[in-house]
């Protein structure tokens, strides 16, 4: 988690949207990443973020005090916030950072806020205490077993959809396979269901089309169109390939850089 | 084809022009038209398939010279109508002739701010040298006054001579305008504004200035460098730059106005929405837009696989659909990241190709096999979704639609396969919806651009537009002629009220 000065984007920003940034300014990749909270007296903004490959290890490695060189944002639509009644949150892994803004207004209109946090297992598991003090029930679960409940997010949210009074609105963000699932949980209840895409992107201005997805048989561009969609509506499986593009390149690059980090680290000791 | 070393052409040059100093009466127009037409040096094509570095080397002193005795100083100087901007075309190729080189770049720049680039990358074969009598005389276009090339000669021979002198900035008058992106239409609007004396803030989205100029259009046609000194130089003059800031997003148009006090906006934010075919297995892993590919490659330097992070995807056999000068980049930057073969297809003629006569050339010296008369049907993919093979139609020529170019008709049952495993798409950009979407006032058109007047005002007072935002994908010539004239009504309102 980092907390980054940007009173700009700390001004404008609105739940669901985000920003990317590039940590070294020729040849750096520019990754986008929620903006999780800002506080505008501050003019700061907070990015909570998984190191999986080479820029988010960069960015892992800043310390207090540094510049990130290159900044963008707030990019794409915000959440739609309406007051709708019972609305349930799910968050899988990482994707509880971007759930938290939208989370907290969603309460903040008055809706009542049902939060499930999904992780891999304990250690994983971000921001509980946050997203408790915002939730009307809050319930946690972990594949392993090793934290609160062993289940998978989609078991409580089916219990959910089944409870009275039915859900108005489910919003799911995680791994992409997880969204996916989600989907198909809330799709026999035909219980709207809004999930945020991570595509890859470039621009985040709608100039690349890198971001495309299939949405209803129509492509549209995430970083403009979206991030967030109907999840009943999105092709996962097509979103799911597209993520893997540069897997292979991906891999190698981060191996290479654990080398030369393992490298440098050899040299200084 | 027999390539001329850029040496074999200088030697030709210098005997040519010892033959024409040797003379001691003025030629007469029979036989400046017998002068050799100069051809470019060029890197050989099989070395610059390995390298991202300038193809064209530009002309060497004797060739810009002889080249300049070529031109006939017509009185009605028809050339000149060709010529979006209006350069006095005569008037500086007379002053390489006689040798003044400076001279010769003044009078260019009293009508274009970018020689440099336009003299690279305009059109010339259907703009100024579409007209130019010594091409009608020989019945040649190719054989006109390479106007082109010796305009690039001289903005070039500014540069390295560092002659380039910073205009005079007149004194502060506190007006404000703010300038929305940063390509060719902007960086004008950026010079002229700040000329008056006005404080001129540019804000561009990407983390680097120059837009198209310096995202699209690749290295090895035109350089970094040369964009980069026109932004050092609005920058030298006192003009403020903002990069990363969406106007639309990072703030609102209005307020741009309403809040932080700007008298005046430019927007300046081209053409940037890729069109796609709407085919099946469009959004299959390999199929990319030529601007995400170029993107890639120019902007995050991709092809520098040593430093940068930015990965580009292993090709091997690319299709690229189109045939303008994007279509044409993407091939040519396909070929120097790598691939094996590179395949472009396109659904007329060589005739009705968009792009730039050398740059089909160039394309082709460099391996690209060209597909004419065809057409993309579908892409087919494997199980991980990734590109195999597309599905192409064969297509004749019928009637002359609207555009005047006659239309490609499918021939039935002539489907064929391409091996490939991945696909370029590159038939046009739209216009990019954002700064609309956030600005609902703002009136635009059918196809999105963003309606002006003649002064190149919207439909808003205060605000500006043009460059490819107005005129739909066009050219970076048209796109400057567009900013000096919203420049100067920018200008006239500022001082008036
Ligand atoms: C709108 C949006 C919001 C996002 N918000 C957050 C956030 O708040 N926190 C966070 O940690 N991440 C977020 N992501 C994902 C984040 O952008 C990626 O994790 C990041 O790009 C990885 O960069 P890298 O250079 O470290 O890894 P890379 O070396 O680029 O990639 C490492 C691995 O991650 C995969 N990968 C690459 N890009 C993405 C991607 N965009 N999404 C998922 N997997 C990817 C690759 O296939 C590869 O296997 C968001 C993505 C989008 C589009
Ligand atoms: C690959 C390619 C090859 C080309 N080849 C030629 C050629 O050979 N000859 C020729 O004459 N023309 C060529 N063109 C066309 C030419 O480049 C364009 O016509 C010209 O650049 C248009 O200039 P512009 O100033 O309107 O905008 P652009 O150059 O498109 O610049 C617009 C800038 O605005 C920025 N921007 C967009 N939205 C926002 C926003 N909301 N906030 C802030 N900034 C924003 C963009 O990031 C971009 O930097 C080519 C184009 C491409 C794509
Ligand atoms: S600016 Fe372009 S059209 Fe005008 S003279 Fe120069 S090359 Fe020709
Ligand atoms: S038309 Fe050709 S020959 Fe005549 S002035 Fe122009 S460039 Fe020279
Ligand atoms: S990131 Fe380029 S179009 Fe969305």
């Amino acid at each position: 988690m980092i907390r980054v000065e940007a009173p700009l984007i700390a001004k404008e920003r609105r739940p669901g949207q985000f920003i990317i940034l590039q940590v070294e300014h020729d040849y750096g990749e520019r990754i986008p990443l929620t903006v999780a909270d800002a506080d505008i007296e501050e003019g700061s903004i907070t990015l909570i973020f998984q190191t999986v490959g080479r820029t988010t290890h960069q960015l892992a490695e800043l310390e207090v005090g540094d510049a990130i060189t290159d900044l963008v944002g707030p990019l794409g639509q915000p959440t739609h916030i309406e007051k709708v009644g019972r609305v349930i949150c799910v968050g899988g892994g990482i994707g509880v950072a971007p759930l938290h803004p939208i989370a907290q207004a969603m309460k903040a209109v008055g809706n009542e806020v049902h939060i499930i946090i999904g992780a891999r297992n304990k250690d994983l598991i971000i921001l509980e205490e946050e997203m408790g003090r915002i939730a009307d029930e809050l319930i946690v679960c972990t594949d392993d077993g090793s934290y609160g409940r062993k289940a998978l997010v989609t078991a409580p949210l089916k219990e959910l959809c089944e409870a009275e009074p039915r859900p108005a609105l489910v919003v799911a963000i995680g791994p992409p396979i997880m969204m996916k699932f989600c989907a198909e949980t809330t799709r026999p209840y035909a219980i709207p269901t809004v999930v945020s895409l991570n595509t890859i992107m470039i621009d985040g201005t709608g100039m690349c089309g890198g971001c495309r997805v299939t949405v209803g048989g129509e492509t549209k561009f995430v970083c403009v169109d979206g991030p967030e969609f109907d999840g009943h509506l999105v092709d996962f499986d097509n979103m799911m390939k597209r993520l893997n593009a540069y897997k292979g390149e991906e891999d190698h690059h981060h191996e290479e850089y654990h080398c030369k980090l393992e490298q440098a680290l050899g040299e200084k000791s | 084809m027999s390539h001329p070393t850029p040496e074999q052409l200088e030697q030709a040059a210098k005997e040519t022009l010892a033959g024409l100093e040797a003379r001691t009466e003025a030629l007469k127009p029979k036989e400046r038209m017998t002068i050799p037409a100069q051809e470019m040096p060029t890197q050989d094509p099989l070395a610059r398939r390995g390298n991202m570095n300038e193809v064209a080397l530009g002309y060497s002193t004797e060739q810009a010279r002889i080249e300049a005795e070529r031109c006939l100083q017509c009185k009605n100087a028809p050339c000149v109508d060709g010529c979006p901007v209006r350069i006095d075309i005569p008037g500086f190729i007379q002053a390489i002739a006689d040798g003044d080189m400076q001279k010769s770049i003044d009078i260019i720049k009293r009508d274009s701010l970018l020689p440099a680039v336009c003299g690279r990358v305009c059109p010339q074969e259907t703009q100024c040298q579409a007209h130019c009598t010594v091409g009608k005389a020989l019945k040649d276009v190719n054989k006109a006054v390479s106007i082109g090339r010796l305009e690039r000669y001289v903005a070039d021979y500014e540069r390295e001579h560092g002659h380039q002198e910073q205009p005079a900035v007149k004194p502060e008058t506190g007006k404000r305008v703010a300038i929305i992106g940063s390509g060719p239409a902007s960086i004008t609007v950026a010079g002229d504004v700040r000329r008056e004396g006005h404080h001129v803030t540019m804000f561009e989205a990407f983390h680097k200035t120059g837009g198209v100029m310096v995202y699209g259009i690749p290295e090895f046609r035109l350089p970094k460098k040369i964009v980069q000194q026109e932004i050092d130089m609005l920058q030298a003059m006192g003009v403020e730059i903002e990069t990363n800031y969406v106007v639309g997003r990072t703030r609102k148009l209005m307020d741009l106005i309403t809040e932080d006090g700007f008298d005046a906006v430019f927007v300046g934010t081209g053409a940037g929405l890729p069109k796609f075919m709407r085919i099946e297995g469009e959004n299959l892993v390999g199929v990319f837009s030529a601007n995400e590919y170029l993107t890639r490659s120019n902007l995050m330097r991709a092809y520098d696989r040593d430093r940068a992070d930015t990965p580009i995807y292993p090709s091997r056999k690319v299709a690229v659909l189109g045939g303008g000068n994007v279509a044409m980049d993407a091939a040519r930057t396909a070929v120097r990241l790598g691939a094996d073969e590179v395949h472009l297809v396109y659904r007329r003629t060589e005739v009705e190709m968009p792009a730039r006569v050398e740059e089909v050339e160039h394309a082709k010296e460099e391996g690209v096999i060209f597909h004419l008369l065809q057409n993309a049907k579908r892409i087919v993919g494997d199980e991980q979704g990734r590109v195999t093979g597309m599905e192409c139609l064969k297509y004749e020529l019928g009637e002359p639609d609207a555009s005047g170019r006659r239309r490609p008709v499918e021939v039935k049952g002539s489907e064929f396969m391409i091996d490939l495993d991945t696909v370029i798409i590159a038939i046009g950009n739209d216009s990019n919806p954002l700064i609309k979407q956030t600005t609902p006032e703002l009136e635009t058109n059918k196809w999105g651009n963003i309606v002006v007047d003649e002064d190149g005002k919207s439909s808003i007072d205060r605000v500006y537009a043009g460059g490819d935002i107005v005129l739909g994908a066009a050219t970076v010539i048209l796109a400057m002629g567009e900013g000096r004239r919203a420049a100067a009504a920018i200008n006239r309102m500022l001082t008036g009220g």
